[in-house]
């Protein structure tokens, strides 16, 4: 009997060991689904985020055959006071041929401010094929008070977007970032 | 297992049970921790609809009168946190610890003193939760599902407290289900056999599992939105290269799980309830067990059917929407089980019965409307509205709620070893029954014709419906008192002596040992056939 509930006992450590090893295992996938999710929608786009990085325009071939309407739309997050805008509200392309839109951007406070563009292109899949090779939401923009500035976006479509789609809608939304990267910057020096 | 040592398990339990408070405080009894259970699982189900109460006083009708928003928005949230997470889920854990050992034939849970544990930081959980509601800026009020950025962004301090109170829930779950898992594994009397064990040990041994799989992750999700809010990481925040819509994906990862967290320990009790008063054995056992386990595995791949409308590509749609109607099947096996046990057989209806067969005909109106709100296109009109709270309402308390109360008038006899009173359970029963339509029915119409869930006032065309629902409601909410009444009396051992078997045609092991059920039982196992 002893022997008995001894090995019934260690049979409920064994047990209970590989059910913690689960809970623990759950709780890291729950951090893990974090890259998950953003490997995922890099791969398909299907959150709408273009590349954070700059593409490499090598000279490809323009399809002529097609044109391809962008639209961009501007706005900025709760409480950031900038004023911002696209010069060019609408563009037709053709995939293939390198654009620039340029974007306005006043700092109308008494206080500086650093921003970060967030942009999300609608429909999702239609972010795959949007390369930038120079954008001003690769960094941070800072502007002192009552400053003003053009920032300029170059970009191609790769001729690979699906033939259904014919139009499709950049937003940037400007978020205030003035406070962490602050942080940074103090961290820095 | 040897006389001696019995005898001699028996003088140490006798001899150092201590008394009063302590007893509860300090005890391993898995009859005294399912007790605790169930008695906290009740006070906060009052709780909770008196929260409950105040969003129907304020929806009585249109405009504001009785709360201003803000508060209105806390009752919402802190309501659906305390019935899920206080009310439904340690309800259905107190019945584990009081039946699980005495259906396989075990002397107590595997783990008792972590099992005391696990109870025991519950109340210190809802301790926090209800105090922040009385702090500056009040309590959480980004509803129970705390989507970022309301959660982040846009919430008060108090949202740590929120954080803390539910990553302790969320250990007592984990505990409670490792507690269980191991006790079904290890603790079997000889003879009880998988394909032998009582579909409400089977359907709770699956639960277990899902606990283990998906509280962790939601305790990741609460930790993530912590930091989110006073640590400065970006999980959930675009500014800082984070996605709010990853939110939804992690939270209800784990969210749709849980659903059925809170439902298949009820298929568990109504498969034990109508063969017992049908008289006749369950019909397709093994197609039981197969079709909990194939629900259990389906709810990890349809989480996304909570956002149709969040944006996803049309393939993504079509998948969550096909796999979310797929786990109708396996719930249509049950259904079809439960009817076809009842089939010919010698029909009675005693109180319990009378909750399950309410249970089977509500909870199919509620998995009808689940299977509306699974296809995509029309979930766009229905989402947000009353016509999802309807939904959740039929499968949670026409389902779960009265799965338990169900179990509660099953087996109280057992637990007790005297008949409650039978009229006062009948007129619980009939009033709740009628007046939890008269509640949950006409929000279907609401919903359909738009109204949004959430929000403390509404257009004047949804005046007269709301003023039945919140009706409903109120008369839903006094009928608990009854039950209240009932069970105070019958811990106070009012009421005829039961025999051991307590009901003609029950069958399984806790209803062959004495009723009330001992302190220890099954010291030696038994016999199985």
């Amino acid at each position: 009997m002893t022997e008995g509930s001894n090995n019934s006992q260690s049979n409920n450590g064994k047990l209970v060991l590989k059910l913690v090893a689960v809970v623990i295992g759950m709780f890291g996938f729950a951090f893990a689904l974090v890259p998950l999710y953003e490997v995922f929608c890099q791969v398909t786009g299907i959150n709408g985020k273009t590349s954070d990085t700059a593409a490499i325009y090598e000279s490809i071939e323009v399809d002529h055959s097609r044109m391809i309407t962008i639209e961009f739309i501007t706005r900025t997050n709760t409480g950031m006071p900038w004023e911002f805008k696209a010069q060019t509200r609408k563009v037709e392309v053709y995939p293939g041929e390198m654009n620039q839109v340029d974007f306005y951007v006043k700092n109308n406070t008494h206080k500086d401010y650093v921003a970060q563009a967030v942009p999300s292109v609608s429909p999702g899949t239609a972010a795959l094929y949007m390369n930038k090779t120079e954008c001003f939401c690769f960094n941070n923009q800072p502007l002192a008070a009552g400053e003003e500035a053009i920032m300029p976006m170059k970009f191609y479509v790769d001729p690979q977007l699906p033939k259904d789609i014919k139009f499709f809608t950049l937003q940037y939304t400007l978020y205030d970032v003035t406070a962490s990267a602050e942080g940074v910057a103090m961290n820095q020096g | 297992m040897s006389t001696a040592t019995t005898e001699l398990d028996h003088d140490d339990h006798h001899h150092h049970a201590p008394s009063g408070i302590k007893r509860w405080l300090f005890t391993t009894n898995h009859k005294d921790i399912g007790t605790l259970y169930l008695w906290f699982a009740f006070i906060m189900f009052l709780t909770g609809g008196a929260m409950a109460m105040v969003i129907r006083a304020e929806l009585f009708q249109p405009g504001l009168q009785i709360v201003d928003p803000n508060f209105f928005n806390q009752m919402t949230t802190v309501h659906g946190l305390i019935m899920v997470f206080g009310a439904v889920m340690p309800a259905f854990t107190g019945l584990a610890n009081w039946l699980v050992p005495m259906m396989i034939g075990a002397p107590d849970m595997a783990l008792p003193r972590m099992n005391n544990w696990s109870f025991w930081i519950l109340p210190m959980a809802f301790t926090i939760l209800l105090a922040s509601l009385f702090m500056e800026g009040g309590g959480p009020a980004f509803g129970w599902t705390f989507y970022a950025p309301l959660s982040t962004t846009y919430s008060n301090d108090t949202t740590a407290l929120f954080v803390f109170s539910v990553h302790i829930m969320g250990i007592s779950s984990i505990m409670g289900a490792i507690n269980v898992i191991v006790t079904i594994f290890n603790m079997r009397a000889p003879g009880m056999t998988w394909m032998k064990m009582p579909l409400f040990v089977w359907t709770w041994l699956i639960t277990a599992f899902l606990l283990i799989a998906v509280m962790p992750v939601l305790a990741g999700a609460v930790t993530m939105v912590l930091t989110d809010k006073f640590f400065g990481t970006s999980f959930f925040n675009a500014a800082g290269g984070g996605d709010p819509v990853m939110f939804q994906h992690i939270f209800w990862f784990f969210g749709h799980p849980e659903v059925y967290i809170m439902i298949l320990p009820a298929f568990g009790i109504i498969s034990a309830i109508v063969p017992t008063f049908s008289r006749k054995k369950l019909f397709g056992y093994a197609s039981m067990v197969y079709a909990t386990t194939s629900i259990a595995l389906l709810s990890f791949i349809v989480w996304a059917h909570h956002m149709f409308t969040t944006g996803m590509p049309v393939g993504a749609e079509l998948f969550f929407m096909f796999a979310t109607m797929l786990i109708s099947v396996p719930t249509g096996v049950k259904v079809f089980n439960w009817v076809a046990t009842m089939w010919r057989g010698s029909l009675s209806f005693e109180v319990p019965m009378l909750f399950a067969l309410a249970f089977i005909v509500l909870f199919t109106i509620g998995g009808l409307s689940g299977l509306m709100l699974a296809i995509t296109p029309v979930d766009f009109q229905y989402h947000d509205t009353y016509f999802v709270v309807a939904h959740f309402h039929y499968v949670l308390v026409t389902g779960a709620i009265f799965s338990i109360m169900a179990a509660v008038y099953y087996w109280l006899p057992k637990w007790t070893g005297k008949m409650f009173d039978v009229t006062l359970a009948k007129w619980h029963f009939w009033c709740s029954l009628i007046s939890v339509n008269v509640l949950f029915f006409p929000m279907h119409f609401v919903g359909l014709a738009g109204m949004p869930r959430r929000i403390p006032d509404y257009a004047l065309q949804f005046a007269d419906f709301n003023k039945w629902i919140s009706l409903g409601g109120f008369a839903f909410g006094l009928s608990q008192l009854i039950f209240l009444a009932l069970l105070i009396k019958a811990c106070r051992k009012h009421g005829e002596p039961v025999s051991d078997q307590v009901w003609e045609g029950a069958e399984g092991l806790e209803w062959e040992i004495p009723s009330p059920a001992p302190y220890h039982t099954f010291d030696t196992p038994p016999v199985i056939k």
